[in-house]
């Protein structure tokens, strides 16, 4: 059995982590759950860097270990790189503070 | 189980035997050190605080060094002062000495001494005669239940919180169910995950505990009106693929496995539970293990995905790689590879094992490669500004 080169953790995941470096344009076949999902990889992802299961709307939830982990800055296509660039954190938002009048 | 190792007069278990050199003021660093190159033996530390701390501040500091004072993996102390510092080394040595009668405790103060020279000569006479008597102290056997596990996790990358951290995870089950305790730390590494941990508290005061101290550290850091996202996550982490701190805590929290927490402790108060605690401290690797040392941690297994070679100077600190990758690149600082789990060939379980398996060798004896290279990295969480 070929291994895959990505995990997904939680069968309710909208991304998956590479476990090899995927080229961009590569197909990678995911295990989920009982399923199998077959991805276009849209972007270059690094060992342990994040692609988009499905599409994902700006604003909305990008989940993995089953938690919300943040929220997409833009609009995600499945297959696409998901990282800081288009993933803000909602903790920790020092820089969200109304400033102290 | 059990492992091999030093029984104390007050029944505490230690799993090594230093001569420890503590200043109690950075003022006292220069000396101590000179006095630890004196005699073959003794460990010794440095930090940058001591004085010019507001109360409560001081009181954590002290608490840092009188905890350092009375932990079981320390046959004797010589603690250095300067003699004008706030976070006076009389007091440390005394309340060290009232807590552990039984313990050598000498107070070396530079000004009373003085000079350089002769704090040296006196510390270092005082160390001589402690290593001599350590030496004669013999391993004997102790159950597993007595063991301390600190967990920490520190350069971590995306990698850390799908082999390591949940290996790790499978360890202090293991050490939980055998009656031991296991810590988990790292505040900021809550946020995120925080529910999911206070959801195993054994009752609401420990959860809402829990919830307070991510609060208090979550306020602390929007306190200065900045993203976290660069100082944690860091710029490692990130470049690690780990993209926010809630994706970093999520993968941490796999460190304290899967059994009931039962206390929170503050940042380097003395442990005095069996089973699954936490205590609060920063993320900040070197301020993490100082703080657990301080409570009485005398094991510490901390995983790693970038590499790092940081080891407390007191406490054995097994090294796990998260990748095989970084347990072959930087071999020198790693003890074990738990990377065979990214790739299938290993399980979370069989890696558990081998960690516990380590623990138990480590804790009767066996160096870690952070002790082979000297590290004694000591590093003191601070709650206030220098005045």
């Amino acid at each position: 059995m070929i291994r895959s080169k990505a995990l997904v953790i939680k069968d309710t995941d909208n991304v998956a982590t590479a476990i090899q470096a995927i080229r961009a344009g590569e197909a990678v076949s995911l295990g989920i759950g009982e399923h199998v999902l077959a991805i276009k990889v849209l972007d270059d992802i690094a060992f342990g860097h994040k692609f988009a299961l499905v599409d994902i709307a700006a604003g909305a939830p990008v989940v993995k270990y089953g938690e919300p982990i943040g929220a997409a800055i833009k609009d995600i296509k499945t297959g696409q790189y998901v990282h800081v660039h288009n993933v803000e954190s909602i903790r920790g938002r020092g820089d969200k503070q109304q400033p102290k009048g | 189980m059990e492992f091999m190792g030093y029984r104390r007069a007050d029944g505490t278990a230690g799993t090594r035997n230093h001569v420890l050199i503590l200043p109690t003021v950075a003022c006292a660093n220069h000396v101590s050190r000179a006095i630890a190159r004196q005699v073959e033996g003794p460990v010794w530390v440095e930090h940058q605080h001591g004085c010019s701390q507001l109360a409560p501040d001081a009181a954590q500091t002290a608490r840092v060094f009188v905890g350092h004072g009375i932990h079981p993996n320390v046959f004797g102390i010589v603690v250095v002062g300067l003699g004008c510092e706030g976070v006076r080394a009389q007091d440390v040595a005394a309340e060290i000495k009232r807590l552990c009668p039984y313990k050598p405790v000498h107070c070396v103060i530079i000004q009373d001494a003085g000079g350089s020279f002769s704090a040296i000569a006196e510390g270092a006479r005082a160390a001589n005669q402690m290593v001599k008597d350590a030496s004669l102290c013999v391993r004997q056997p102790i159950s597993i239940a007595e063991l301390v596990l600190g967990t920490a996790c520190g350069g971590s990358d995306a990698s850390s919180g799908l082999s390591a951290n949940p290996a790790l995870g499978e360890a202090s089950d293991m050490l939980v169910d055998a009656g031991g305790t296991a810590v988990l730390s790292e505040t900021p590494e809550l946020i995120g995950a925080e529910h999911l941990v206070a959801a195993r508290a054994v009752n609401k005061e420990v959860a809402k505990r829990c919830y307070d101290m991510v609060r208090r550290c979550e306020e602390s850091a929007n306190a200065l009106g900045v993203d976290m996202r660069g100082s944690n996550p860091s710029p490692g982490n990130i470049e690690g693929g780990l993209t926010t701190i809630e994706e970093k805590s999520l993968g941490c929290i796999y460190k304290g496995g899967t059994r009931p927490l039962v206390g929170v402790f503050e940042y380097a108060e003395k442990i005095n539970a069996k089973g699954l605690v936490y205590m609060d401290t920063p993320g900040n690797d070197v301020e993490q293990l100082t703080g657990m040392a301080a409570g009485g941690c005398n094991i510490i297994v901390f995983t790693t995905g970038r590499g790092t070679p940081t080891g407390s100077p007191i406490v054995p600190t097994i090294k796990v790689a998260a990748n095989s990758e970084l347990f072959h690149k930087m071999a020198e600082n790693m003890d074990l590879n738990a990377g065979a789990i990214v790739t299938g060939e290993e399980t979370v379980k069989q890696v558990g094992q081998r960690i516990l398996a380590e623990m138990i060798e480590v804790a009767s004896g066996r160096l870690t490669k952070a002790e082979i290279l000297g590290q004694n990295d000591f590093g003191i969480n601070r709650i206030g500004p220098s005045m």
